[in-house]
Order: C-alpha cells, then structure tokens, then sequence
C-alpha cells in the first residue's frame, strides 16, 4: 500500500507533475509526499460503467500512478445518460477502450492497465494481488461478493458505492479490524427480488455521485488522511438530498473476515447467490417454463395461429414498441388474472426475456397448465425478426 | 415513530418513504409495519418469521443485529427505524438482465 512505502522511495514529481498538481500541493492533507503516493498507488477499478466513470476520470485527474480496468462490456447508447467516461462515438466501442482513451487524454502519464475478463473465482486473486486499492464498481451480486471476499483474502482495501434509482450506499470495506460486506449482508437477496434497472431506472447523475465518493474514499486511503468510512454505512438519497450515515459493525462471526474463519477461498458466487448455471440447464426449458424463440413465434403467426401474448412491460415502453400482446404491466399481473385465460396457452413476453420468466413462473404456480416464455423479449424480435421494431 | 422505507421496498407500502407507527419495540414497530401492508411481510421476514438475512434493520443508527435486547429494544417516539435491503447497481451492463447499476 502507497502509505507504507517510505518516503525516500516514492516515485519523484516531474516538472509536469508540480505544475498540473500545483493545487494538491498546496494542500497540507497532500502536499508533495502525499502526491508522491498518489503517483506510487495502483487503483483497481472494477466495472468502467456509471460509478467506474467518475471514479476513474478523478483518480486520473488525481495523479493516481496507475489504474487498472476491469470490463468486458460494449458502449451502448443507453449507457450514455449516466456514464460519462464514454462518446456518442464510441457506442458499439470496448468501453475498456473508450475509457483508456477519455483517461490518457487527461492524464498522458497515467499508466492504464486493461484487464478485459469476466472476474470470476479463478482469476480474481491473482488480478487483484498487484493493485493497493480495489474500487468496486460492479452491478450484480455475486461479482460484490466476490470482490469482498478476494479483498479480505489478499488483505486489499474495498471502496465500495452501489446503487439503486436514486438511491445509493457507499463505504469502506476490508480494512484492517474494519468490517466487510459479508459483516453487513451475511446473504445474498434471491435472484429476481430486486428490480434491474432497465426494469427499475436510475437517475442518470446518481452514479456521478457516489462514484466521486468512492474516489475521494479511495485518495484518502491513499494518502492516508482523514476519516474512511470504514465502519460507517453513508446512505445517500438523491432525491430529497439527505445523507445518512448508520453505524456498520464488524461481524465477530463473520465466516470470511471474523475470528473463527470458514471461508479460507474464493468460492462459486453464482451459486451463493442462488443462481443457476446456464450450462446444466436445457436452452429449451428453464424453471419448468418452456421457451419459445422469437423464430418460432413467427413462424406460427405466419400459420394464421390465434397466439394470446401477454406483454407485461411499463406503458411507456408498450408505445416505444410492441408485438400486438396484450398489456398487463407485471406488478398488476397477479390482481388481473381474471384477464388471462387459463385454458389458453400464454406466451409470457418483456423487453429481454426476464420480467417475463418470471411472471410464466407465477402463472405455472397459480396453476396455469399451459405457459411458456418468449425468450429474448422484444429485443431478439427486433434483432431477428422484424428491425423496424424499435429497441430501447 | 417513524420507519423509513427504502426504495426497493416502498411498491409495497403504497409508495411511502416513510410510515409512522405507534409501538413500544422494534418487533413491534415491525410487526404494526407489516399489519398495515401486508406486502411488505414476505420481503422482510422469512417463514419462520425472522428478519431476512439481505435486510438490515437499524434503530437510529445502529443495527439492530447487535443492540444487547436485538428486536425485543424498546423505542421512543424519537427513534427512527430503518430498513436497509442490500443493492447492488453500479455498472449495469445491458445484457446483465436481473441487476442493474
């Protein structure tokens, strides 16, 4: 870590370095040795979506020395509400690529370092184990735990922020005697219970927020000043502008980083969180549900078939486009099933095939004998069908 | 006292942010929450009627988890309590299909 490389061995400022970071050195809390450990610190930051924007658009303006990247991911053009490390140029682009390129143009001595992979148990200790600091920018659960578990093992700094509409927590894990996620959420939600959010949105600038505290938590680990939000839990609602701060207590029994230790390695985090392998399932079934193709589809109501699609998206997206299905937005399928004939089949259909596995689901448990999933949603309509179908 | 929702949570009780209840515990404070919207039960406890292990409760600003009483702590009319569900948004890769940041 930066804050214990002796002073003598930290890297020297260049003429550039006291010129572009003449402001930090003004500073007490930085000052030229704690811009030295800026320049010697290695930052990983995981995900270059809505919180890795900011988050390392401001490590880089900082003269942090080096970041390392982690994404597999494409720019999409709905990206671009919140993430602002990216172009309308780059839709269609690596966003590890895009990124690189916004950084090194505000920072040319910034060393990148691109790690293009899925992190995953069979590589995360040993990308993790050359960086100071982790900032965990990720958008699903068993990535967070992962993260928090490689974090505690390697003994590595968590900056942790994530978010939700325009809700979000931030805090500072794996620490030394400091809590870790697992201290705070010993267990994952079930898959499903908590709204994505393309279902559920996010404001665009909410990211920005708390990606920026993520950095600022990052720095001041860095530097070692000021006061980490380790142990504290900061809840920030964007919407009334309050900020909250709960107390987050280290778990003495916590299996990863308490004192009577269980996990001692990386483990299956898809299975943690209750998700089932894609693999072992059949492409033509999931959960009991059959799944239709959109080929197939098609292909019967060319035949002249009487289909009952049940579309159960938002209104809005329903005038964005539609297959002709009848709309009832999911959260009033369950009141509304007087509407939706038992001894038909249904074809369940959404946006991208989630929303509606989900619903063919609860209909297979309410005791509908004939259901099956469009699997793909609208989207794969789009792409394989019908392109005149607009895609949001 | 008053009870925060959180967002995830609040379809559930017809919207609100906040709900205000009169009980003289947390079990209580909860209990009265989930009599007025019976929604929300199944996403706070499990079967056997015990807190989710992926909600954290805190009475003002401490979890509940580890005050001496847990749940049985008596409350004011002062308290706040607060239901923290975790979340995980961050990134939100477009084909990421069940969470999203």
């Amino acid at each position: 870590m930066a804050t214990t490389i002796t002073p003598a061995a930290l890297p020297e400022l260049t003429t550039d370095d006291l010129q572009r970071y003449s402001r930090h050195l003004i500073l007490p809390e930085v000052g030229e040795e704690g811009q030295r450990r800026l320049k010697a610190a290695r930052v990983l930051c995981v995900g270059t979506g809505g919180l890795g924007s900011p988050l390392a658009l401001y490590l880089a303006a900082a003269g942090v020395g080096t970041l390392g990247l982690v994404d597999f991911d494409v720019v999409d053009l709905s990206n671009l509400q919140r993430q602002i490390i990216h172009a309308t140029s780059d839709v269609g682009r690596k966003k590890l690529d895009s990124a690189e390129e916004k950084l090194k143009a505000l920072n040319p001595a910034l060393n990148v370092v691109k790690h293009e992979i899925m992190l995953s148990s069979a590589n995360a200790l040993d990308i993790l184990k050359d960086y100071d600091v982790i900032a965990d920018g990720t958008d699903n659960f068993p990535t967070r735990y992962l993260v928090n578990d490689a974090c505690v093992l390697l003994g590595k700094p968590n900056a942790y922020a994530s978010i939700f509409r325009f809700e979000g927590q931030a805090s500072v894990f794996a620490v030394k005697d400091g809590p870790c996620y697992r201290c705070l959420y010993p267990e994952p939600p079930p898959p499903g219970l908590v709204p994505s959010c393309a279902e559920g949105g996010v404001l665009g600038i909410l990211p920005g927020l708390l990606g920026v505290i993520q950095a600022t938590e990052t720095i001041k680990l860095i530097l070692g000043k000021g006061e980490p939000l380790a142990g504290r839990l900061l809840l920030v609602d964007a919407l009334n502008m309050r900020f909250r701060e709960l107390k987050l207590r280290k778990n003495p029994e916590c299996p990863v980083c308490g004192e009577h230790r269980t996990v001692t390695k990386l483990i299956d985090y898809d299975q943690f969180c209750g998700i089932a392998p894609a693999a072992k399932q059949a492409a033509f079934e999931k959960n009991g549900v059959p799944q239709l193709s959109v080929k197939e589809l098609k292909h019967r109501m060319d035949a002249g078939e009487d289909l009952f699609i049940l579309d159960v998206r938002e209104p809005f997206e329903y005038k964005i486009a539609n297959i002709g299905g009848k709309l009832i937005p999911q959260g009033e399928v369950p009141a509304r099933l007087g509407e939706i004939d038992r001894n038909r089949e249904i074809i369940v259909q959404c946006k991208s095939g989630n929303r509606s596995q989900r619903i063919a689901e609860f209909l297979k448990q309410a005791g509908y004998p004939r259901v099956v999933n469009l699997a793909g949603g609208i989207l794969a309509w789009a792409d394989e069908i019908d392109p005149k179908v607009a895609k949001y | 006292m008053k009870i925060f929702i959180p967002t995830p949570l609040r379809q559930y009780a017809a919207g609100k942010d906040t709900v205000d209840v009169g009980a003289s515990t947390v079990a209580g404070a909860l209990d009265e929450l989930t009599q007025a919207h019976p929604d929300l039960r199944k996403h706070l406890f499990t079967g056997e009627g015990k807190v989710r292990a992926f909600v954290n409760v805190y009475l003002n600003d401490e979890d509940v988890r580890y005050l001496p009483e847990k749940d049985a702590t008596k409350v004011s009319a002062t308290d706040t309590l607060s239901i923290i569900p975790s979340i995980a948004g961050g990134a939100c890769r477009k084909d990421n299909g069940v969470f999203c940041t």
